[in-house]
């Protein structure tokens, strides 16, 4: 949207989607090289393939619709949503696997729901569930970050692009060699097998708070996440919801019986926490409007990671967590209306 | 519809107001049992049987059926009549009867078998129950044999596994094209995503058509399910 120039020489600002999908973008640069650094070039190609197939989804998808296929894929929202597939990727991932979540991310999440602006579902979140459910193997192969004494297998560009391209695991090497469980596997099962809190952290993948190299990138995540928030590109109150919602009880429980609950400083450095509260709940289209709705849909977001966390058989709920408060989104914004000035509020009476 | 021949009855059902693709009854067992194509026969062929003889059974008897405990008296019919079907796949498919399991007993309480005992038997002569009754039953199993197909292509990447299940015989695992499929479409939401893409389908179909025909006949339709 363009405002036209009045008199005095005002600046017209670049309110459209494109800048702000561009700014999301650049937001995101940090953390992408903080996570290649740790985990190897698998990232470049998996954003490759997501971005292949988002835009190529979306050229088609506009296509078929009857629409201008050059104006929309110009708005770079294909290209967020495959880089934020990307990061919910492991590093190394067949590109079968990505191109599945891509598509299903695009097609059915975006375009069927009637594209952008109405999707009901965060489109990478629903690509990414898809394929966590379709290819659970291949998902859980995570590797552990570079970092000096943990016991990590350092794959050649070529063995990485290998396996991206046909699945097959490098020469003498297999899944359990490569993989190992990342910081929420270990102190889920850590947990669930009775031993306790303080004796999970001693194992040297543990960092400060969350997994080493872990923390670092979601470290990378909150610096384009404050960018962003200074930048306007997204308001305080979803990230400040989320963070609420998943601390609070966390802090609580983790008060009350420290020795089989994980610390609120794990919860937040851990899996997905930062880059959902900043880059994923976020997403304009998908989360509530008012700015009082959007701080419950932050809580409720918060809330339902800490509860798959601590209760559920995923290690990270994430993605579950957003779908489940997209569906809650309608209902939130209904009862958060915004007073109007000069009418009454709810309960006054004249 | 109400009135017309008994080819009108019998096609009514197979697209127009197909049960599952329009009406969208009887989702139960379309969504739990059409993993493959096999099942999706089945279940097709066992729905179809008990919709067409209780539409006829309810017809003859529409007159002497008490209007204040009708439905009761149509659960009673539907009921013996799934007892018999339940009863002779045992006897005949027990493969395939220990495949569906519960989904046998519970076609009783498919909605589109009381909807059409209700909406048309109950007003129709004899002849015109039948034939909606075939017409609603072959709807609702190919729409069961479209979606177990495509689930089960897409899903296991096979076609007709266990269809030994019907004919007897050595267990057959079907054409298998690849060694593994998307497992999604096996599982719930595959389901879910399965039928709403089939609905979607039918409404382009429609609208393709209605365009080509310049006749806005289904958008009455369209605007009825609203």
């Amino acid at each position: 949207m363009e405002f036209p120039r009045r008199d005095a020489p005002y600046l017209s600002p670049k309110a459209d989607v494109s800048a702000m999908m561009l700014q999301v973008l650049l937001a995101l640069i940090p953390a992408a090289l903080a996570h290649i650094w740790y985990f190897g070039p698998g990232f470049l190609f998996n954003l490759l393939v997501a971005a292949a197939f988002c835009v190529g989804g979306e050229a088609l998808m506009l296509r078929a619709r009857d629409r201008d296929p050059t104006v929309a894929v110009a708005d770079y929202s294909a290209l967020v949503t495959a880089a934020l597939l990307a990061f919910a990727l492991p590093s190394l991932t067949p590109w079968w696997v990505t191109a599945t979540g891509a598509l299903f991310a695009i097609v059915i999440a975006k375009h069927l729901y009637g594209g952008l602006g109405f999707n009901v579902f965060n489109p990478a979140m629903v690509g990414y569930v898809v394929i966590l459910v379709a290819y659970p193997m291949e998902m859980n192969l995570w590797v552990a970050p570079r970092m000096g004494d943990i016991d990590y297998i350092d794959l050649t560009l070529m063995q990485t692009i290998k396996y991206t391209l046909t699945g097959m695991y490098p020469d003498a090497l297999n899944f359990d060699a490569i993989s190992r469980a990342t910081p929420l596997d270990a102190m889920q099962s850590g947990l669930r097998n009775m031993r306790t809190y303080a004796e999970i952290r001693t194992n040297p993948m543990m960092g400060d708070f969350g997994g080493r190299g872990w923390e670092w990138i979601g470290n990378f995540v909150a610096f384009g996440g404050f960018w962003l928030l200074i930048k306007k590109i997204i308001r305080w109150q979803i990230p400040t919801g989320v963070f609420a919602g998943l601390l609070i009880p966390a802090g609580l429980m983790y008060m009350i019986a420290p020795g089989t609950n994980a610390s609120p400083g794990f919860h937040l450095f851990s899996g997905a926490t930062i880059l959902c509260a900043f880059f994923i709940a976020t997403d304009p289209v998908s989360a509530a409007t008012s700015p009082k709705g959007r701080f419950v849909y932050g809580c409720g977001i918060g809330f339902l990671i800490f509860a798959i966390r601590k209760w559920g058989s995923f290690a990270d709920g994430v993605a579950f967590a957003i779908l489940l408060m997209n569906m809650a989104a309608p209902a939130i914004d209904y009862i958060t209306k915004p007073h109007i000035v000069g009418h009454a509020r709810r309960g006054d009476h004249q | 519809m109400t009135s017309g021949g008994f080819i009108e009855h019998l096609q009514t059902g197979l697209w127009q107001e197909n049960p599952g693709l329009v009406q969208l009854l009887g989702l139960c067992p379309l969504l739990a049992v059409t993993t493959t194509l096999v099942n999706g026969i089945g279940l097709g062929v066992a729905t179809l049987l008990v919709l067409t003889c209780s539409n006829a059974l309810v017809s003859a008897t529409r007159r002497w059926i008490q209007q204040d405990i009708r439905i009761p008296i149509y659960v009673l019919i539907i009921a013996s009549l799934v007892t018999c079907i339940e009863l002779i796949f045992k006897a005949y498919f027990p493969t395939l009867d220990r495949s569906l399991g519960i989904f046998i007993p519970l076609i009783v309480t498919n909605c589109a078998i009381v909807a059409r005992a209700e909406v048309f038997a109950s007003r129709h002569p004899v002849a015109a129950s039948i034939a909606d009754g075939i017409g609603m039953g072959v709807g609702f199993a190919m729409l069961l044999m479209a979606i177990g197909a495509f689930r089960e292509l897409v899903g296991q990447a096979s076609i007709l596994s266990r269809l030994d299940m019907l004919t007897g015989g050595e267990p057959f695992n079907g054409f298998v094209f690849a060694d593994s499929g998307l497992l999604l479409a096996i599982l719930p939401p595959g389901a879910f995503f399965s039928l709403a893409l089939a609905v979607a389908l039918k409404n382009h179909i429609d609208r393709k058509r209605s365009m080509s025909r310049s006749e806005k006949m289904p958008r009455d339709l369209r605007r009825a399910r609203r």
